[in-house]
């Protein structure tokens, strides 16, 4: 590699500089992903009777703020509510003179204020009277719905969402509490899901290609060199030596069991020098640290194994994603080698600069060698499956070899609900979840009866006003929840389930179907970092339920 | 109360029925009881009242959120210390600042922001360090909230309110609320001063990353870093000691760039880039809006818990993850009896007896249970070394080649202290 040295220096832009805190964490590639993404947000459905606006939105403002900052593209608020009195007390993104405007026109107008690289629009109207136009939710990478919202208006909405491949987020926050849900696309791929570095050392001491044990075969003269360079032999190949020398002892194989291992530990601690000024010698050190990590053989971790053996990467076809004809050659190249492609990092060792340099040379050109062979598998199905859509860019490749032991599908699921037309599974796992003790799931089924009384509240005629607090639509729509929950056996939700319940339900009607903005802003931040996963796809999205307890402030994720 | 069905009137009950409007939401959840609330606690008036009655402190780099989340929570009479002005780098997340406040002071433009955006909350600035405060002025709050980007301010605070604490006096007892953030993670916890695990007590949940040996960066380097802190340790010190190095200076910054660069190139390693050298230089840490907001509100949900009662407050720690889902473990940190500041005893610290006392002082900046950059000690008996003043340095320097064995007893107490700090430390050392 021939890097030239900079003539004149060149800075980062204003803009790396205004982003830079967040660069460090999803790079270019991430924020161009964001730039590239509009979001919609829908942040109510009308009022709920003739007195009480609707939701208040917060939560749903709160997280645009949060995506509006790091510069997404652009954003449209769909909200058909006016600006009241009570909303200025919990919306930070209201002011004095919003009052009886447009809370969709002034809370977008407050928004674009804090980042004038994004585009914010906004419509005065239920969002139904937009889906009626078949161009409008094409256009966003994105869905956010602040709950509760009636039926009518979320099934359709989330059922196109879904048709279409958008990401949908559903939120609730009402006073103390919080849930939201996110509802992926059938099959959502993600390649750089930043593991923990420790996690992702793969040396492959146990199965060395030709010039890393040539590399090896060089320390034959350990004892001849002075204690300088003793001291300074990097760990990984005093490891590859010693490993050699146990073999030998051994019948030719290497320690297998964390008995054998601690063994070789032990006789690898016991070759370092003492008698060095020091006592002790750094590499030795870490090369005894390093062996229960490293002196494993390289195994196929079961989520990896699961995605090769998915039928999208089975079957590839000519409108396959780039995803699954990579994942397809890399298959393809474990079946042929028996491991993955290198990664091609070392980590940090004890070591002269020169030895340590050419060590990471023997990686690096390793893992570029795979990507060669990686590619041409690619180039190979490209071709064969004729496809339409531009080559697959190296650079893609180059980053899913890097990160082939770490890549992640998630399998989306439909936005919960309790209705009879749940899925199974879903009403199951709740149902399990409230044998649990401290379980957060009866804060998620109050949502849910909160959802069913607004459902009524909309869809009941303006003649009769009922509050969202009315006693009797919550006793009637906690019985119909309650029942809908009952097991395929008819065995009913059990008392102290039933008593959780109601704590739950009475912590959430303190606040009438109202928001506390701490709580919203807490959610509109975690709802935020969920958005953020999905659009740059990195990092580890929710699947797909999170419930937040500001009461007793603690969180739980279930798969619902 | 209903804003629709009011009735023309005095100006004074137009603006009761205004204010019970604006609060409506939260003021429904103070006038109820809930499952969690206490038994005693009585809805309505008095949490209210309280509400309106507080004097909070918001500091440090959370400040914006928590500015906002304080006035929208009903509190009025906030106050706001921040010594730091307004970067460029701060845009992407501290909400209350545009491109025109950049280089001004953070306290005053966020405080003038809010008080504007929120009707009737009074929000007081102070542009400087938490340490220019005595104990007279905190003694006028009621809770302190920070978000403080460094763990020796957040000491400082700590250890304040903790020597503040009078047995007799209830109203001297400030409780605590901290957070902080870094990339996807963060965590709140709120401190009794004197009755709960307080943050000395938790130092060691919170390591420093291991320094680079200095052997590495002067001879050896292997990694780009390596290549920057040696233009920054080193190179600057031999090419440019008459100029004050400081890290917002884009040339000075260059400077360090182009000789680590040139130094990686003598030494074929790769990878310096100019957002590495200041990463590196300023010990960057990523920071992003939504982690923030997460992290804030949680520490001021709890302020408003505290200060109303209206639901129990965190007992004590909640630690929160973003990277893979949704991730947050609540627990109660323990508060220890060998606490440097709130315990009544000297922590224990195992020692080598052959390690000079030099090479001791030195460690003492890196281990997780002392972090103490600028230490001066001494035993009952005896000075060990001692900063200042200059005439006792001089005769306590030769303390420092010497073995702690040859200075010591196995299991002898040492008191600590440090310019930092009020507090005085109190180890006591194991021979290994």
């Amino acid at each position: 590699m021939t890097d030239a040295f900079p003539a004149a220096l060149t800075g980062p832009t204003s803009k790396e500089r205004k982003y830079d805190r967040q660069l460090r964490l999803w790079a270019a590639t991430g924020q161009q992903a964001l730039e590239d993404s509009h979001v919609l947000l829908v942040n109510s459905d009308g009022p709920l009777g003739q007195y009480n606006t609707g939701v208040t939105g917060v939560a749903g403002v709160e997280t645009l703020k949060n995506l509006v900052l790091p510069g997404i593209g652009g954003f449209t608020i769909v909200d058909p509510a006016i600006v009241t009195e009570s909303d200025l007390g919990v919306n930070f993104f209201l002011e004095g003179e919003s009052l009886g405007k447009s809370r969709a026109e002034e809370t977008c107008r407050l928004l674009k204020e804090l980042n004038p690289d994004v585009e914010g629009y906004y419509y005065v109207k239920r969002v139904e009277e937009l889906l009626t136009d078949p161009d409008f939710l094409p256009q966003h990478k994105l869905v956010i719905i602040s709950g509760p919202m009636r039926r009518s208006t979320l099934v359709p909405l989330t059922q196109e969402a879904k048709q279409l491949g958008i990401p949908v987020l559903y939120l609730h926050s009402v006073g103390f509490f919080s849930t939201f849900s996110v509802q992926l696309p059938a099959e959502f791929p993600i390649v750089e899901t930043h593991p923990d570095p420790e996690s992702t050392q793969d040396l492959r001491l146990l199965n060395p290609w030709p010039e890393l044990v040539a590399a090896a075969a060089g320390l034959n003269n350990l004892d001849t060199l002075d204690d300088h360079q003793h001291g300074h032999v990097p760990y990984l190949l005093l490891l590859l030596h010693f490993l050699e020398q146990w073999k030998h002892s051994h019948e030719g194989n290497a320690p297998s069991n964390y008995k054998e291992k601690t063994e070789f530990r032990e006789f690898v601690r016991s070759q370092a020098r003492t008698s060095n000024p020091e006592g002790g010698e750094e590499n030795f050190d870490e090369a005894a640290a390093a062996v229960l990590k490293t002196i494993t053989p390289f195994s196929l971790r079961s989520s990896i194994r699961e995605i090769f053996e998915m039928d999208q990467c089975r079957q590839l076809s000519a409108s396959s994603q780039d995803f699954w004809v990579i994942a397809s050659a890399i298959k393809t190249f474990h079946a042929s080698h028996g491991v993955l492609p290198l990664p091609g990092s070392l980590p940090d060792m004890k070591a002269q600069s020169a030895d340590y340099v050419s060590l990471q040379n023997i990686y690096k050109t390793k893992a570029r060698q795979d990507v060669e062979e990686v590619t041409a598998t690619v180039r190979h199905l490209e071709s064969q499956l004729q496809r339409q859509t531009p080559a697959i860019p190296d650079r893609d490749i180059e980053v899913f070899c890097k990160n082939a032991a770490h890549i992640k599908v998630v399998l989306g699921r439909d936005i919960p609900q309790i209705s009879i037309d749940s899925d199974a599974s879903t009403l199951k796992t709740i149902r399990n979840e409230l044998g649990v003790p401290d379980s957060l799931i009866p804060i998620f089924i109050a949502m849910q009866i909160l959802d069913s009384v607004v459902d009524e509240i909309q869809s009941s005629s303006r003649e009769e006003e009922r509050s969202v607090d009315d006693d009797a639509l919550w006793n009637s729509h906690t019985e119909r929840i309650l029942a809908l929950l009952t097991g395929a056996d008819g065995s009913a939700v059990c008392q102290e389930a039933r008593a959780q319940i109601a704590r739950a339900s009475k912590e959430l009607r303190r606040a009438e179907g109202g928001e506390l903005h701490n709580i919203s802003s807490l959610t509109g931040g975690l709802v935020a970092q969920e958005a953020l996963k999905v659009l740059t796809r990195q990092y580890g999205p929710l699947d797909n339920t999170c419930v937040f307890d500001g009461a007793r402030s603690k969180s739980e994720m279930y798969r619902l | 109360m209903d804003v629709d069905s009011e009735t023309p009137g005095a100006p004074e009950s137009r603006i009761y029925v205004d204010q019970q409007g604006r609060w409506k939401h939260l003021y429904n959840v103070l006038s109820k009881r809930g499952p969690f609330t206490d038994d005693d606690w009585n809805p309505g008036p008095e949490p209210i009242n309280a509400l309106e009655h507080s004097k909070i402190l918001g500091a440090g780099g959370l400040g914006c959120e928590i500015l906002k989340n304080l006035a929208l929570s009903g509190f009025k009479d906030i106050h706001v210390i921040d010594m730091d002005t307004i970067d460029i780098s701060n845009l992407n997340r501290q909400f209350l600042f545009r491109q025109a406040d950049i280089g001004k002071p953070k306290a005053e433009v966020a405080a003038a922001f809010v008080q504007k955006r929120v009707k009737g909350v009074n929000i007081t600035p102070y542009v400087g360090k938490i340490q220019d405060k005595d104990e007279d002025y905190y003694m006028q709050f009621n809770i302190v909230v920070c978000g403080l980007d460094s763990i020796e301010a957040r000491r400082w605070i700590n250890s304040t309110l903790i020597s503040m604490v009078d047995e007799d006096d209830p109203l001297s007892l400030k409780p605590l609320v901290d957070g902080g953030t870094e990339g996807f993670k963060g965590q709140a916890r709120v401190i009794l001063p004197s009755i709960s695990s307080c943050i000395e007590c938790q130092l060691d949940m919170h390591a420093p990353r291991p320094a680079v040996p200095l052997c590495t960066i002067a001879t050896i380097p292997r990694q780009p870093q390596h290549c920057i802190e040696w233009a920054h340790q080193i190179a600057w010190q031999e090419k440019r000691k008459d100029d004050t190095f400081d890290n917002d200076n884009m040339e000075h910054i260059s400077w360090i760039y182009n000789a680590a660069y040139e130094r990686a190139q003598q030494f074929h390693i790769h990878g310096v880039t100019f957002q590495m050298t200041q990463g590196v230089v300023k010990n960057i840490i990523p920071a992003i809006a939504s982690t923030n907001a997460v992290i804030a509100a949680s520490t001021t949900s709890e302020v408003l818990k505290i200060a109303t009662s209206c639901n129990p407050f965190l007992a004590n720690y909640m630690m929160y993850a973003g990277e893979e889902g949704v991730y947050t473990y609540t627990f109660e940190a323990e508060k220890k009896p060998d606490c440097p500041v709130c315990g009544e005893l000297a922590r224990k610290m195992n020692v080598d007896p052959n390690m000079t006392l030099g090479e001791f002082i030195d460690s003492l900046g890196e281990r997780a249970e002392a972090q103490l950059k600028k230490p001066s000690m001494r035993t009952e008996e005896k000075t060990l070394y001692q900063r200042f003043p200059p005439q006792l340095e001089e005769m306590s320097r030769p303390h420092l080649g010497k073995k702690l064995a040859d200075l010591i007893e196995d299991g002898e107490e040492v008191a600590v202290s440090d310019p930092a700090y009020t507090t005085t430390f109190r180890f006591r050392l194991h021979f290994k």
